[in-house]
């Protein structure tokens, strides 16, 4: 009888790493999704995520259209092209799903996200803070004496990156909406 | 013509007019008014069950033997919670249902009030689709859509939510007809470049195979026929999933047998040396595959299913094809005729040749011999005293499952139902009212074990009241046996829990709940005790007493590829490894 020689507490074993790798590249695709603007739609397209173990990067979602009340749902997800192919297939055939566009292959498209920085401080730090967030083209919408509150819009590694330079300068707070996506030109 | 309703007489004139003769189901204060309208009609016959689950796994078995929508109505908080194993199941093996629940008045909705549960939200992930109607003016064109999307594309449960305020008001009824249903409209047809590329495939292919699934069966009976054509025309051998079985006749020479984890060596044998591999219906389960990496690895896969999310989620699909089955089928059968209806004769011919050695195996081989009846012995003569009668099969889940499937021989779709994807044990008794009630005058028989019985035996009393002669025939070893096997291959023969002490007296408990009960325990006697059982007109309890620790092969073990499997004498040492041993 083969005696179990699993490690205590390994997780390695699931049946899901039996599945071939048909790449094992793990991308990242921005969908963006359709879909009706009804009730539990949204908890609909979360629950497939959590439910199958995908992943979710980023999400946002508005109505889009009032009359029609349609609604737009951006997500920025990972796996690898078999995952990214299952997840399309997957909200393909949420009913009120109308359409499912990865941006990520439909060619190239404008990511945008807006956030908001709460920097505290005072002296120099307060001086290179703002010096820096006229380099960002980040506004100022709040401030007092010790703090400012930056708004900034742009790509999310812009974002990314001013939030680093913030850090040492008494970044306490950020707030992001999430990736807007639309694809360029006329179509 | 619009016409003034009330909520509750929707829902009856909406069953109505989509065709509907029989509802499952099991009052509660949250479903009140729809029950008075019930009780003022009587064009829909109400099957009053034990449980909720039994409710919706009687609906399965009314819709899996009909092709029809199963409706089942069960009331708000505990009735909706009972219905979910149900829904999940039909989920699993695409079974068309329309799920009636009652919830609180909408005022009160989110108040914790008495017997609320978040119904739409547990069932989300458990259904197809499902809706918290809020408003008795959309509510016929709600359930209008929900048979819809019941039904179309790749048929699953969906359920609707319907507060009593909203039973209650009165409303505008929308007919039918007039609702609308553009709300889903799934592709059915296959794109006929494929479908070329597929039958340029066939006519080349030297060792062919068609592995065929549920989805035949779900595409209705025209799509069998079809199979069966295309199958005798070109000859090329024919096996199928737990779900597809009767689709191809069990008595048709290309017959291999049932696939997968248990099944027959010739046919996982072909399923692994085939040069081509068409799959109909089917969704490369994990039952089926087996160790992925191994899993047919020099044939080119067509892989035909109406749902887009099967195609690669498992195996890759050298030539995918989106649609339904009788629709593609019908396309595959003109364009091969078409160009002259060629196949590789002479290679298939050789290829059923390897198969017909692969038969010799002989891999259902058993010995009856003592005085204990073999499992298998007992649906031998359970196939041979029943197979000329118009006969429908039900089961629970498990070893007796398995053997069923393998020593049952299937000529007609729709006459197996099982819970294949789900496993879920207390099925086959529910399911096998729900098919006697739509088949009142044929043979409807439970093939369960006692464990899996004993889960939803309280729907004796449904099939004692409405009179429905449903044969529960248990391969009572004592034991989980399914769960025995793994534990003696996989944990060490330490047998935790799997054995079931105080089990009732069946026959006792059959008179109990007023029908007949059965007990046999010596195989000179089975014969006459299945022909007594078979003969008396009304629901029976059979207790077959069969062999304890029979295992049930062949079989794949966890993490290996289809061409090692452990046949019935084989040595089961260390069949299984550590890493097989995780899986399920």
């Amino acid at each position: 009888m083969a005696a179990l020689k699993i490690k205590k507490g390994s997780t390695s074993h699931s049946a899901y790493n039996l599945r071939p790798n048909f790449s094992d590249e793990i991308e990242t695709h921005t969908l963006a999704v359709l879909v009706d603007n009804e009730p539990g739609v949204l908890a609909r397209v979360i629950g497939l995520f959590s439910g199958r173990g995908y992943n979710i990067e980023s999400l946002t979602v508005a109505e889009v259209d009032h009359t029609g009340k349609l609604s737009r749902i951006t997500i920025v997800t990972t796996g690898t092209p078999q995952v990214i192919e299952q997840i399309k297939a997957q909200l393909g055939r949420i009913v009120p799903v109308h359409d499912v566009h990865d941006l990520t292959v439909e060619g190239p498209a404008v990511e945008r996200e807006l956030a908001l920085f709460k920097v505290t401080g005072s002296g120099d730090k307060r001086v290179e803070a703002l010096r820096l967030a006229d380099i960002f083209r980040a506004n100022a919408v709040d401030s007092t004496l010790e703090s400012f509150v930056f708004e900034l819009t742009g790509a999310p590694e812009k974002i990314d990156a001013f939030a680093e330079l913030m850090r040492p300068l008494g970044l306490v707070e950020v707030a992001r909406t999430g990736v807007a996506a639309l694809s360029r030109g006329a179509e | 013509m619009t016409r003034q309703m009330t909520g509750a007489k929707m829902v009856v004139q909406a069953l109505k007019d989509q065709g509907v003769d029989t509802v499952f189901g099991y009052p509660g204060g949250a479903v009140l008014p729809i029950y008075d309208e019930i009780f003022q009609q009587n064009d829909i016959r109400h099957i009053l069950v034990r449980h909720e689950q039994g409710a919706v796994h009687a609906a399965e078995g009314y819709a899996r033997s009909t092709g029809k929508v199963g409706v089942a109505l069960v009331t708000s908080g505990p009735g909706a919670t009972n219905a979910v194993t149900g829904l999940t199941d039909a989920l699993l093996d695409s079974i068309p249902l329309v799920v009636l629940t009652g919830q609180v008045p909408t005022f009160m909705i989110g108040s914790d009030a008495f017997q609320e549960a978040d119904t739409v939200g547990i069932t989300r992930p458990c259904t197809k689709h499902n809706w918290l109607a809020k408003e008795t003016d959309t509510l016929s064109e709600t359930l209008h859509q929900a048979f819809h999307v019941a039904r179309s594309g790749r048929p699953g449960p969906v359920l609707i939510d319907i507060p009593k305020d909203v039973q209650f008001a009165s409303g505008t009824y929308t007919a039918p007809e007039k609702s609308d249903t553009s709300i889903y409209e799934p592709e059915t047809k296959g794109d006929i470049t494929a479908i070329n590329e597929l039958v340029e495939a066939l006519e080349k292919a030297e060792r062919p195979v068609f592995y065929t699934g549920g989805g035949v069966i779900n595409s209705g009976p025209k799509a069998s026929k079809l199979l069966r054509e295309l199958v005798d025309a070109t000859g090329i051998p024919i096996t199928s999933t737990l779900m597809g079985l009767g689709a191809y006749p069990a008595s048709g020479e290309n017959w291999l047998g049932m696939l997968g984890m248990h099944g027959l060596y010739e046919a996982n044998m072909a399923m692994h040396d085939c040069d081509l591999m068409i799959n109909i219906g089917a969704r490369f389960d994990d039952r089926i595959t087996g160790l992925i990496s191994a899993f047919s690895p020099g044939s080119t896969k067509v892989h035909i299913d109406i749902d887009p999310s099967s195609i690669n989620k498992v195996i890759k699909a050298d030539i995918p094809i989106v649609g339904d089955v009788e629709s593609v089928l019908t396309d595959i059968l003109k364009v091969w005729k078409a160009r002259g209806r060629a196949v590789n004769r002479e290679a298939i011919a050789k290829w059923q040749e390897q198969i017909s050695d692969w038969r010799k195996v002989e891999c259902l081989k058993y010995t009856q011999e003592g005085k204990t009846i073999k499992p298998q012995y007992a649906l031998a003569r359970l196939e041979a005293l029943t197979k000329e009668h118009d006969r429908y099969i039900t089961t629970e889940v498990g070893q007796h499952q398995m053997w069923a499937a393998q020593y049952l021989g299937f000529e007609d779709p729709n006459r197996w139902m099982t819970s294949g994807g789900l496993g879920t044990m207390g099925y086959g008794t529910p399911a096998s009212i729900g098919v006697q009630v739509a088949h009142p005058d044929s043979l409807v028989i439970n093939v369960a074990g006692e464990a899996s019985w004993l889960m939803n035996m309280q729907e004796m009393g449904t099939a004692v009241q409405f009179r429905l002669p449903v044969k529960q025939f248990i391969l009572n070893n004592e034991r989980l046996g399914m769960v025995r096997q793994w534990q003696e291959l996989l944990h060490g023969e330490r047998y935790s829990h799997s054995w079931s002490e105080a089990l009732p007296d069946f026959v006792k408990l059959a008179e109990a709940f007023g029908a007949k009960g059965i007990i046999c325990s010596d195989p000179d006697d089975l014969d006459e005790a299945i022909m007594e059982m078979i003969n008396y007109d009304g629901p029976v309890i059979f207790d077959c007493l069969v062999e304890k620790h029979e295992n049930c092969f062949p079989m794949i073990p966890s993490g290996k590829p289809h061409n090692e499997m452990l046949l019935g004498e084989a040595s089961t040492q260390g069949a299984i490894e550590a890493g097989g041993a995780v899986l399920v």
